[in-house]
């Protein structure tokens, strides 16, 4: 297989494109700027639509129109620019159209730094904006699967109707690494409630609001029907060395390849320690965690943030195993240091 | 006979649910007939607003989508440039486009987005009842203004139509009001206009259009076209403030 | 784990730093290897320093990132200050003793120098301080043979003019000509 070499957020620009992707919508925000760049270049040339928004704001609501067209669209920020979008998430998912959000996420609160970090994870997996709602979120570790993802986000969206967000650390968009490219998705979905001008139909209505109480609660079921489905289905994770392993250490993104490292050191000093790396953010893979508690004596959970996929370890494991946290905020925690805890906590433990 | 009073087809049967003397209703036939007359409805796309227009999609015979406030004209220029061929109209009041949404409607004229927004400014919040909205004329008494606007305190009311025709992008601004039949036919000429511009794809097209809430102003149907004649016209004078040729 | 490598590039915004990394991670891949680059960015990017981290493998790489690199190419003062005591136990420093004016402190590194700038201006390209110090690091460590990486310059810089190529490999070879006469 030929292989290029691709930055991330390159990789899942050329991904959406090849699944699809005929429309972006974006506010330059550091350090996702590159994937509305690349796809400044690349729309007009394949018959796409490019719009620099005047805002975050702006752009999500493109994205609710263009999704509305049964296009595939998409829009990629970072930090305050994704706050700004969960108004235009709110809507899009109420409305049930398909798109892709990507998050190339960066340390906060406020304007916070544009270090790599994880401390959107709350904001991803709970819905984000008001109401209750849903995005499937997905979280890539490396060049490859920033274009797999991209790809997979759009029929994932299409198959649920449904927001997909992509979110991957600051880093994973600046990574470069030797890809293999895929091949175009040709498969066009079915949209039949789009709206495109009703020649030879009734007209199609997009709307968010519900007045009636029960209207409003019908659609609220009708939503928490599908993400049931959609976590009955759509659960994903890699687990590594957890067969045996007496310390799990469970780590998302880029973060996850960087504890592997660490694992891999700590069983060459004897300590059954093992990995699992949540692929899928929401739904959370939380039988793939109980699965690797079965000789788990103790968790880590290791991100770039303060702590907040933690409690969803913990809901998980419902109290069976102990889970503790190393997390740092503005530097990314090296191999070196995870390791350097892992040995800690095994002593401490007697592992 | 018959034919005056017979529902455009661009509008559906629905009762609409605007109160006695409310001009959303007119406007939206007005649009409805223009419509009918270009034989449009099949390529047309509306965006409604949140106010008290938000049930337009009910009302309009076509492909609806209602969106957040203030965010139509975002909207709608994602469709248009996903579907040139396609008419796009967003439907806009006043708090939603001169207040919340006043970025997103002033970078869609600065873009000379190709779309038509039919602005329905009625001096404030209809929806919400009746709070002050940037539109708001001096000495108006409103639920958050219930000593009168005030320039010290609000500042001054904002003249959309004069701001946006200064964008390069506006192909065609108008402003009018429906307070009596000529402007409310002068208002319909505007309207078709407006979409005729679009159908060129001369640039962005805009008609303000002054309304009345006799609800919110307090005042009887008959008395509001008063005071929209008496106040509301010397601020807001009518007329084309832009007309961009082909 | 000496089947991965890690070569942490460092010196000015203009030095070329991050296509250097970029041009040995390129090479690397197309002669088969396992590659990552990283550049850094935000507050690293403060006080002058730009970097990149390059992994090269047999293997598939998990961490792109390490506190510890292998080895350092530096092309400045204040790299050799920031990045000297975090170099593996004797790991390799690579200097360009043109803009470094001190010795590095410990003593269990293997430090290789060059007046970088000074053998540019001798061959009249002084953009090509980057290919030389790479030229002479890769004829001296074997990481990439040089013939191996001489084939490469085609593909890499693919839709680059002939001239551009041949200045690039120019100066690559007049480090690789430097390593040979003086390491
Ligand atoms: C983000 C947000 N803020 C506030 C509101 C509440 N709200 C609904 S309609 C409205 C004002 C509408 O006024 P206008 O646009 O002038 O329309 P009118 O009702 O007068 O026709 C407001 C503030 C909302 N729906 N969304
Ligand atoms: S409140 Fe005012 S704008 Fe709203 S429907 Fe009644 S009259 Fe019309
Ligand atoms: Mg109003």
């Amino acid at each position: 297989m030929d292989r290029v070499l691709m930055k991330g957020n390159e990789a899942l620009a050329e991904g959406a494109i090849l699944a699809g992707c005929r429309g972006f919508f974006g506010y330059p925000i550091t350090p996702s700027s590159e994937i509305a760049e690349y796809m400044a270049r690349k729309m007009p040339k394949i018959g796409g639509v490019f719009v620099q928004a005047e805002s975050e704001l702006a752009a999500i609501n493109m994205v609710y129109g263009g999704a509305a067209t049964g296009a595939r669209v998409m829009t990629a920020s970072s930090g305050p620019g994704l706050s700004l979008k969960q108004e235009g998430i709110s809507f899009i998912a109420e409305a049930e159209l398909p798109c892709l959000i990507v998050n190339i996420s960066r340390g906060g609160p406020g304007l916070g730094g544009i270090q790599p970090a994880q401390s959107d994870y709350f904001q991803a997996t709970r819905g984000g904006g008001h109401g209750d709602y849903h995005t499937i979120v997905l979280a890539p570790s490396g060049s490859q699967e920033m274009m797999d993802f991209a790809i997979e986000a759009f029929e994932l969206a299409d198959k649920y109707r449904i927001p997909v967000m992509i979110m991957a650390e600051g880093t994973l968009g600046n990574l470069m690494e030797p890809i293999v490219m895929r091949e175009p998705v040709l498969n066009k979905v079915d949209k039949p409630w789009a709206i495109s001008g009703c020649q030879g139909r009734k007209p199609n209505i997009i709307n968010t609001l519900h007045l009636g109480s029960e209207e409003l609660e019908n659609r609220n079921l009708h939503l928490a029907n599908k993400y049931k489905l959609i976590q009955a289905q759509e659960k994903r994770a890699e687990s590594y060395l957890v067969e045996d392993a007496e310390l799990v250490v469970v780590a998302f993104g880029i973060m996850a390849r960087i504890v592997k490292k660490a694992v891999v050191e700590a069983r060459k000093r004897g300590i059954k320690a093992g990995l699992v790396r949540p692929i899928t953010l929401w739904p959370f893979p939380d039988e793939d965690l109980r699965q690797a508690a079965e000789h788990a004596r103790l968790f880590l959970s290791v991100e770039i943030s303060m702590g907040q996929m933690i409690q969803d370890i913990q809901l998980a494991l419902a109290g069976r195993v102990p889970v503790e946290f190393y997390g740092r905020i503005g530097f990314t925690p090296n191999p070196e240091e995870i390791l350097q805890e892992i040995i800690r906590l095994a002593a401490r433990e007697g592992l | 006979m018959k034919k005056v009073f017979q529902r455009p087809e661009s509008l559906t049967e629905a009762r609409n649910h605007y109160c006695p003397g409310c001009s959303h209703g007119i406007i939206h036939r007005l649009l409805a007939e223009c419509m009918d007359e270009m034989n449009i409805r099949e390529k047309t796309i509306g965006i409604c607003p949140v106010g008290c227009s938000v049930l337009a999609y009910d009302y309009f015979n076509c492909d609806m989508l209602e969106a957040a406030h203030g965010r139509a004209p975002a909207i709608a220029t994602a469709i248009k440039r996903l579907l040139p061929d396609r008419y796009l109209f967003t439907y806009q009041g006043d708090g939603d486009l001169a207040s919340i949404g006043m970025a997103e409607i002033v970078h869609a004229s600065a873009r000379g987005e190709k779309i038509t927004v039919i602005f329905v400014n009625n001096t404030l919040y209809g929806m919400t009842g009746g709070q002050m909205a940037p539109t708001t004329l001096l000495g108006q008494v409103t639920t958050t203004s219930p000593y009168g606007r005030k320039v010290e305190n609000e500042g001054y009311p904002m003249k959309m139509a004069e701001l946006l025709s200064s964008n390069e992008g506006s192909a065609y601004i108008c402003r009018t009001a429906v307070n009596n039949p000529a402007n409310i036919n002068r208002t319909k000429r505007a309207i078709k206009k407006a979409l005729q511009v679009q159908e060129k794809g001369l640039g962005f097209s805009m008609v303000e259009i002054l309304s009345a809430c006799p609800t919110n102003w307090g005042l009887s149907p008959v008395e509001a076209l008063k005071w929209m004649e008496n106040n509301m016209i010397p601020y807001y004078p009518l007329g084309e403030f832009k007309v961009k040729e082909d | 784990m000496d089947r991965e490598k890690q070569v942490l590039f460092a010196g000015f915004g203009g030095q070329g730093v991050l296509s250097m990394g970029q041009f040995l991670t390129h090479i690397a891949m197309n002669a088969g290897k396992e590659v990552t680059w990283v550049p850094s960015y935000g507050a690293e990017m403060r006080g002058g320093t730009a970097n990149c981290l390059v992994t090269i493998s047999e293997e598939e790489i998990s961490s792109p990132l390490t506190e510890n690199p292998m080895t350092a190419i530096i092309m400045n003062r204040p790299s050799l200050d920031k990045y000297e005591s975090r170099i593996k136990a004797n790991g390799t420093l690579v200097i360009n003793s043109s803009m470094v004016d001190r010795l590095p402190e410990r003593e269990d590194l293997n430090v290789l120098q060059m007046p970088v700038n000074q053998i540019a201006a001798e061959i009249g390209n002084s953009k090509g301080a980057n290919m030389i110090i790479l030229g002479a690091y890769l004829e001296k460590t074997g990481l990439i043979e040089v013939e191996e990486a001489l084939d490469y310059f085609g593909v890499v810089f693919k839709g680059k003019n002939e001239k551009v190529i041949e200045e690039n490999k120019a100066a690559f070879m007049a480090g690789v000509e430097y390593a040979r006469r003086q390491w």
